[in-house]
């Protein structure tokens, strides 16, 4: 396939529209074309018109809810809010020390984590394109500091591959890189490529592959001085005597195409997970708070909704005090935003038209599985010069994620010590009780990091399918239910609209959830204001 | 489709001899884990202890939060097994497709196992062969 000849011709269609008429153009044509970003997020909401005391029950006190809640009270809405848990955030959630965990099934897991240590089970970055959640951190006093996706010192592991040594990235990639840099480079110096590759062209091409797979003068990628640019060395350069560093032996192309080791590499070439990506300072969870903060008073906890009904007049909401012995009462309001989760919406008693209802109940929740372990000592930076970062296995833990914060400072450390999403290890992971869930994940992790068997201290796990808020991590829309159903799920149907994650098509982001609610309050006020 | 891991053959073979010890209903050993996107369990106890427990529990009685995973004891709802390995293969709610994740044999045996367990005692057996003509109906178009 050559794209080489439209993609010129349409920068040479920019560069003449630019000389014409200025940068604006050239960027409005970029945008129609695909070729520029285009935000759904477009700043703070406006929702001009009085609504004239209209009242509001939102279901739900996640991100999506509270940030209904939060703009339709600015708005002048009565609003309310019902949340099942006994705090604020939903999935946003951190664990820390001394907090106490139940899960479905009544095993509950005490945190025993050092004061600062912390796991967050749900979300745990943020991507630098996810506007609406930076903009409402920054609105609302969050501080980020940067979330370590890539680190060049993690490492790509496979218990087949390398005697199930785990492998730096950086040699993993560097090797990669230079051994395909190489392959290329030969194959158009023999003419290979002369049907796909222009006279002119072809000179440019090879100094690209030189500069970017570090190959020597000979377009040959081998141990010296070019390649160790890139991978690093086996004795790194010193001062004084004996100072002059050694390159080390590049890894040959076909260990690593064989080794399987490069398909982790994917998890750094991805839009969601490209540089930066940020978190919050003291966990995730920290975001929840400064939402619940900015209406105080508005929340009532412990509540599980038994039934949703509507009808021209109103909505009313029956539901059980969980702070009152499970009490049935009800609540009214003009209109409602429901944010539950379809895993247990689907289960609720609601009056919506039949396509609404054939929505909520057409989305799978994942299953998805994550560990905090603590350590007596930060042994990867110690001994591993691991500062952050993130190292893929192919073992039933998947990863270990490093803290990205407090680096360099000594003393205990929490691990991510294993974050499965889908697929058997995260049933097999969620049907252990959760002692076995962590005595295993140490065992897998030790392979990796032996240090893992003199270091440990205690660990905490949270397998979403038992999460008794969600019965599940994430709306897992397949395409052919969101041709179905999207659309019909998100409806204003009478005086009901949902919102959350599973309506947007950002799913099991933050990002989702607010922007799902934020598109959801605009077309609910406009309906308000035109009545 | 998933990609397919063979070597959790090897794995299953281990599982297989060390569940022969296990009374039927009796709490998961340190179960070997799958490798890849397939499940490795073989047979519907086993299937049953590291895969549909996961939400039903161990003892299939279900359990209850903001919503509730049934329970499947005694369960009327399973009289048909046609009912079964649909939820099994196409999902039902919030319950994903676990069956997308397991072969034709492992479905049938996890379906005769939850039929013949837990206060069910439903005698009609269903084949690999059932299980895969059930796939065909439930595949989308």
């Amino acid at each position: 396939m050559n794209e080489a000849t439209p993609a010129l011709s349409r920068r040479r269609l920019f560069e003449i529209i630019g000389a014409s008429v200025g940068g604006a153009a050239v960027y409005q044509a970029m945008t129609r074309l695909g070729y520029a970003e285009e935000s759904p997020y477009r700043g703070p909401i406006k929702l001009d018109g009085d609504p004239k005391g209209a009242s509001v029950i939102v279901l739900g006190a996640g991100l999506a809810g509270m940030t209904a809640a939060i703009e339709l009270e600015r708005a002048g809405y009565k609003v309310s809010v019902l949340e099942y848990n006994a705090r604020p955030g939903g999935r946003n959630w951190t664990l820390r020390g001394d907090d106490v965990y139940t899960e479905l099934g009544g095993a509950t897991q005490k945190c025993e984590f050092d004061a600062g240590l912390y796991l967050n089970p749900g979300p745990w970055r943020i991507p630098y394109h996810h506007y609406a959640i930076l903009d409402y951190c920054r609105r609302f006093g969050v501080t980020l500091e940067p979330f370590i996706q890539l680190n060049h010192n993690a490492y790509l592991h496979s218990a087949n591959a390398f005697g199930g040594k785990p492998q730096r990235i950086r040699d993993i990639k560097a090797d990669f890189d230079g051994g395909v840099a190489e392959l290329l480079a030969k194959a158009t110096k023999k003419g290979a490529l002369d049907d796909a590759v222009s006279t002119e062209d072809r000179e440019i091409l090879l100094e690209a592959l030189r500069s970017l797979g570090a190959l020597d003068k000979d377009f040959r990628y081998r141990a010296g001085a070019d390649s160790a640019a890139h991978r690093g060395y086996a004795k790194h350069s010193g001062g004084g005597l004996g100072a002059a560093p050694i390159a080390g032996d590049p890894v040959g192309l076909h260990d690593i195409l064989t080794s399987r080791l490069w398909g982790g590499l994917q998890s750094f070439l991805l839009y969601d997970f490209q540089t930066t990506m940020f978190q919050p300072v003291g966990g995730m969870g920290r975001i929840g708070e400064a939402f619940a903060r900015q209406i105080p008073d508005r929340i009532r906890y412990g509540v599980k909704v038994a039934a949703i009904r509507q009808n021209d007049s109103g909505v009313a909401v029956d539901f059980e005090d969980l702070t009152a012995g499970g009490t049935v009462r009800e609540v009214r309001a003009d209109w409602c935003v429901c944010t539950i989760p379809l895993s247990i919406l689907s289960q609720i008693s609601i009056n919506v038209s039949a396509p609404m209802k054939a929505a909520i109940d057409a989305v799978p929740y994942a299953s998805a599985v994550k560990f905090g372990l603590q350590f007596s000592r930060r042994f990867w930076e110690e001994d591993e010069h691991i500062f952050g970062g993130i190292s893929y296995t192919d073992l039933p833990i998947r990863q270990i994620s490093y803290p990205s914060t407090n680096f360099n400072a000594g003393g205990k450390g929490v691990l991510l010590g294993g974050y499965t999403f889908d697929g058997p290890n995260s049933y097999e992971f969620t049907a252990m009780p959760p002692a076995e869930r962590v005595r295993r994940t140490v065992e897998f992790g030790a392979q990796i990091h032996p240090q893992y068997r003199t270091e440990f201290g205690n660990g905490v796990s949270v397998a979403w399918s038992r999460v008794p808020f969600t019965l599940g991590c994430a709306g897992d829309w397949s395409d052919e239910a969101r041709k179905a159903h999207y659309n019909d799920l998100c409806q204003i149907d009478g005086r009901i609209v949902l919102a959350g994650e599973h309506a947007s098509y950002i799913p099991a982001w933050q990002e989702g959830a607010i922007l799902s609610a934020l598109d959801a309050i605009e077309r609910l006020h406009k309906r308000v204001v035109a009545t | 489709m998933r990609p397919v891991a063979r070597l959790a053959l090897a794995f299953a073979a281990a599982a297989a001899s060390a569940s022969a010890v296990v009374a039927d209903d009796a709490p998961a050993k340190s179960a070997v884990m799958s490798h890849g996107w397939e499940f490795g369990e073989q047979g519907g106890a086993d299937l049953f202890r590291n895969v549909c427990a996961a939400c039903h529990q161990p003892n299939a009685q279900g359990a209850v939060g903001a919503g509730s995973y049934p329970s499947l004891v005694a369960d009327k709802n399973l009289d048909s097994a046609d009912f079964m390995m649909s939820a099994l293969l196409g999902g039902l709610k919030g319950m994903p497709p676990v069956g997308d994740m397991m072969s034709d044999a492992q479905v049938a045996d996890v379906v005769n196992y939850v039929r013949t367990h837990f206060g069910n005692s439903y005698p009609d057996a269903v084949s690999a062969a059932d299980v895969a003509a059930a796939r065909r109906r439930t595949a989308p178009p």
